[in-house]
């Protein structure tokens, strides 16, 4: 009886981690790669300096947490890795190469004096190119896989659809909301008001791409109308968008507010009602309309030998990465001496 | 060439490359940690300086790693799915614990070992200095436990539709072949790391800049590679024998031994014709290979032909990798000995030709540790989990057109940021240590945070000129 239940139960528990992990994903990287995103944009070279100085102690751990979503899969949602992984193959490498770009960016481009521009160009590209093929991954899975014998089945761009093209530009858009935010919050006069400004223009985007995403999700596919709009589930489902509507209110008239993190935070805030949206069109499915979370999970003793990890490691590595932003805290700014002096400051 | 050998070498390419920055800041990352615990005890400024200057070449290191590396967790799947599909409840746990216990710890520390000094006291550096290292330990550890089960798989049954199920973890993690691969893959760092160290400071010696800190480095660099290159061979000749048991094909590809021999000669060099199944031109030694890897006159070693050719992996690319490796092994040896002579006679900072040979050697490590990893995953052919698994079963549904426009890609971009970090690591190096300050006064007057400073900033001048005073008064 007990066992029957577990059964039926542990694989939601690692759905619920591995959901997490993602979340954690989109926010941090969201962070940086949305301040990436906004570097052209900035006006000065200065601000650009003051841009990747802000994120520079903590990107390496905001994009761990892309291997960690992978290599979980792997471990608990194998179904999910050799399916998904395949399917979308094109904008995955291309998703690679525009972090390969942006990665590097951080350790050239404070070297380079002379051709800044190209490591400017290499930073910015990288993060809008990896955030569209993003876009373009979620698009796809919104609009479920090719699966023949539990092998993907397509060709090499069957992930491509005008869903995903509209979810790589509102994608674009929201982590240009969280890096404005982000910038908003580290930053102060000219590059604040600079992030100020242009949050409004990304705040806009990002609020029609999600209204156009969910329009065109429902109308295209069937699966996801029928779970929205199906009674009782509009009922229940209902709070979501007028919650959605009031956060992107509030971002709206607080972007001169005198609360700096709060832009930055509500921004977290719109981003996760939007992780709940999708769940709730793919759920309960690893590979959307083929394979189910229960029928994914990988062996029992597998998960039994990884729940030490996820259990008692994770919560750890969670202290000690917030342990890094607060080593970190406060403004990023121009000083002098750059660097006082090795000596250790209280 | 079809889709599976376009995903092999793009896979071999994609490691190959990736292996060459973990070889680098896994032994550079314990020095450097070794710096900053003697800089936070003495007190004394070289140790500081050259913790400064190392950093900074860790640093480029280390984001070549972080980026490549996060490729190959995705190719896993994009290019190998067969493979994941069979494997996944075997290597997924290991590679999910990788990056619990070692990419998140390396993570969490290294935003503080890079631009951490003066932020926080010297003590909490060098804590984080050691997290970061023992980062890189334990990602080797999970990653080389992962590879020994493909090698020697053990503790995991196969069901009927070919998954792989554990019955014991225990079996699964600690296989045959672990310890001895992870003992010489770390030593392998070590000695490159040494050797890297011990060019660059060679450098500077003969120019005649830098010369507290150089001594200094130079110093410790020999007496590293004077200890672990002897260890590096040792532990090289016990996985042969390791090998030997339990992978003697590929054994007998690295020795060049066609027929099952009793106290079989080592072949120095030839040509081994896999047509004929038999060596050309070879120069052999008698009895030498039964005495290192039976240690016995007349022991018995296993040849190639107790298998038909289809199994045998690639002969002459196993062959010639393993005497490139190990001549490289005997080099660096002989290059450290030559090191302790000239210690012990009192001119090894001042005699010119060491120093010129020492430069000479920095690459020779990772030309050593790619030359061991073709021996040891070419030498498993046509096997990706030895004896279970055929590597053509182990492929992705994907097509050659789109592997290949991807592989494409990956030789010039990797090509481009190999230029771009030697471009980078050489200007670092060339400059030395005297002056370096920490990466991030690289840039005029940038500091990370600093609530204390807010008042100051911008409020003079918005220019790219550091604004007057704030920084070090901590306002
Ligand atoms: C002997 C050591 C060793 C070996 C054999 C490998 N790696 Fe590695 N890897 C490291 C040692 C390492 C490292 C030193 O720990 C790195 C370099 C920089 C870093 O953060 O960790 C790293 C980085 C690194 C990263 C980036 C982690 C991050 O985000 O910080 C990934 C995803 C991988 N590796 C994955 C792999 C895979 C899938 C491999 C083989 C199939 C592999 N590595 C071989
Ligand atoms: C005379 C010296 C050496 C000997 C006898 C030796 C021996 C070996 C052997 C037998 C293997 C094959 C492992 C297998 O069967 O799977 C191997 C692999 C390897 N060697 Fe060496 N080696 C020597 C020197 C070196 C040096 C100097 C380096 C680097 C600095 C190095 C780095 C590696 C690496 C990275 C591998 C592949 C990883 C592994 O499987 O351990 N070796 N070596
Ligand atoms: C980091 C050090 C490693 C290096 C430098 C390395 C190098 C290579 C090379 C040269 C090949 C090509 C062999 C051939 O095609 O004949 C290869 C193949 C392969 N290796 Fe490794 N390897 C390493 C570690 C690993 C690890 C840790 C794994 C997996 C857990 C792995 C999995 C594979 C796979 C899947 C292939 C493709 C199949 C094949 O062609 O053998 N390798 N590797």
């Amino acid at each position: 009886m007990i066992a029957q239940l577990l059964a039926e139960h542990v694989p939601l528990l690692f759905a619920a981690v591995a959901v997490f992990c993602v979340t954690v994903y989109v926010l941090a990287d969201g962070l940086d790669l949305g301040v990436g995103i906004l570097f052209l944009a900035a006006p000065r070279d200065e601000d650009r300096d003051l841009m990747m100085a802000s994120i520079e102690p903590v990107w390496d751990g905001n994009e761990t947490w892309l291997v960690a979503g992978g290599t979980l899969l792997l471990a608990a949602f194998p179904a999910g890795y050799y399916v998904l992984l395949p399917a979308f193959y094109l904008p995955i490498v291309f998703m690679l190469f525009a972090l390969i770009f942006r990665g590097v960016a951080f350790g050239f481009r404070l070297q380079a004096k002379r051709f800044r521009l190209v490591w400017d160009l290499a930073f910015a590209g990288g993060s809008l190119l990896a955030t569209f093929c993003q876009g373009l991954i979620l698009g796809g899975l919104i609009n479920g896989v090719p699966v023949e014998n539990g092998m993907f089945s397509g060709g090499p761009f069957s992930f491509l659809s005008i869903l995903g093209v509209l979810c790589g530009v509102g994608l674009v858009g929201g982590y240009a909301l969280i890096g404005a935010g982000w910038l908003i919050w580290k930053t102060t006069d000219f590059t604040q008001i600079f992030a100020r400004e242009i949050a409004h223009a990304a705040l806009i985007l990002t609020t029609a791409m999600m209204a156009l995403v969910s329009a065109w999700s429902a109308w295209s596919v069937p699966e996801v109308a029928e779970r929205w709009f199906t009674l009782p589930n509009l009922l229940f489902l209902a709070p979501i968008p007028i919650i959605t509507a009031g956060v992107i209110l509030a971002i709206w008239r607080g972007l001169w507010g005198t609360w700096d993190p709060r832009t930055f935070l509500l921004s977290l805030v719109l981003f996760a009602l939007g992780l709940v949206g999708l769940i709730v069109s793919l759920w309960p499915y690893v590979v959307p309309r083929s394979i189910t979370v229960w029928d994914g999970a990988s062996d029992p003793q597998t998960l039994h030998f990884i729940s030490y990890g996820l259990f008692i490691i994770l919560p750890i590595v969670l202290a000690y990465q917030a342990h890094a932003y607060w080593v970190f805290r406060g403004k990023t700014v121009h000083h002098a001496g750059g660097y006082g002096g090795g000596e250790a400051q209280p | 060439m079809d889709a599976v050998q376009l995903a092999r070498l793009q896979f071999a390419f994609t490691i190959g490359f990736h292996i060459l920055w973990p070889t680098l800041t896994i032994g550079l990352a314990w020095f450097v940690t070794w710096l900053s615990a003697l800089w936070w005890r003495t007190g004394n400024t070289v140790y500081r300086d050259l913790m400064r200057f190392w950093l900074r070449i860790f640093a480029l290191g280390f984001g070549m790693g972080v980026i490549t590396g996060i490729v190959l967790s995705y190719e896993i799947g994009t290019n190998w799915a067969g493979f994941s599909r069979s494997v996944s409840n075997v290597i997924g746990p290991m590679f999910l614990y990788e990056t619990l216990t070692a990419f998140f710890l390396e993570a969490g520390f290294i935003g503080i070992m890079l631009f951490g000094e003066g932020r926080v006291s010297r003590g909490a550096h060098f804590f984080a200095c050691l997290m970061v290292a023992t980062g890189a330990l334990f990602s080797a550890t999970w990653i080389i436990a992962a590879n020994s089960w493909m090698q020697t798989p053990a503790g995991a049954v196969a069901d009927a539709d070919g998954i792989f199920h554990v019955v014991d973890w225990w079996q699964a993690v600690f296989t045959v072949s672990f310890p001895y691969r992870l003992a010489h893959m770390v030593c392998a760092s070590f000695v490159t790391g040494s050797f890297v160290v011990a060019g660059v400071s060679a450098f500077h010696l003969w120019r005649g800049t830098h010369p507290a800190a150089s001594r200094t480095a130079f110093s410790m660099a020999m007496w590293m590679a004077l200890i672990l290159t002897p260890t590096q061979i040792l532990l090289g000749d016990m996985q042969g024998r390791n090998t030997m048991d339990n992978q003697p094909v590929k054994l007998a590809a690295m020795e060049g031994l066609w027929d099952t021999t009793k106290g079989p000669a080592m072949t120095v060099i030839a040509w081994p014709d896999m047509s004929e199944q038999k060596n050309l031109y070879s120069i052999d030694i008698p009895h030498l290979a039964s005495l290192y890897l039976t240690h016995s006159w007349d022991g018995e070693v296993k040849g190639l032909k107790t298998v038909q050719p289809s199994e045998q992996p690639n002969v002459p690319v196993v062959f010639f990798a393993f005497r490139i490796m190990a001549g490289i092994g005997v080099l660096l040896l002989a290059t450290a000995v030559a090191g302790l002579v000239l210690r012990l006679r009192g001119r090894l900072f001042s005699a010119r030709w060491f120093h010129f040979l020492a430069m000479g050697t920095t690459p020779l490590g990772f030309v050593a540790v790619i030359a061991g990893w073709t021996v040891t995953e070419a030498g498993r052919q046509p096997w990706i989990v030895y004896g279970h698994l055929r590597t053509a079963d182990a492929v992705a549904p994907v097509t050659a057109g789109a592997v290949t426009t991807s592989l494409l890609i990956f030789f010039i971009v990797y090509n481009l940021l190999l230029a771009a970090f030697v471009w980078f690591a050489a200007r670092a190096a060339i400059k030395g240590p005297a002056d370096s300050a920490p990466p991030s006064a690289e840039h005029p007057g940038l500091d990370r945070t600093n609530v204390r400073n807010l008042a100051s900033s911008y409020t003079s001048s918005p220019s790219r000129q550091p604004v007057g005073g704030a920084g070090h008064a901590g306002a």
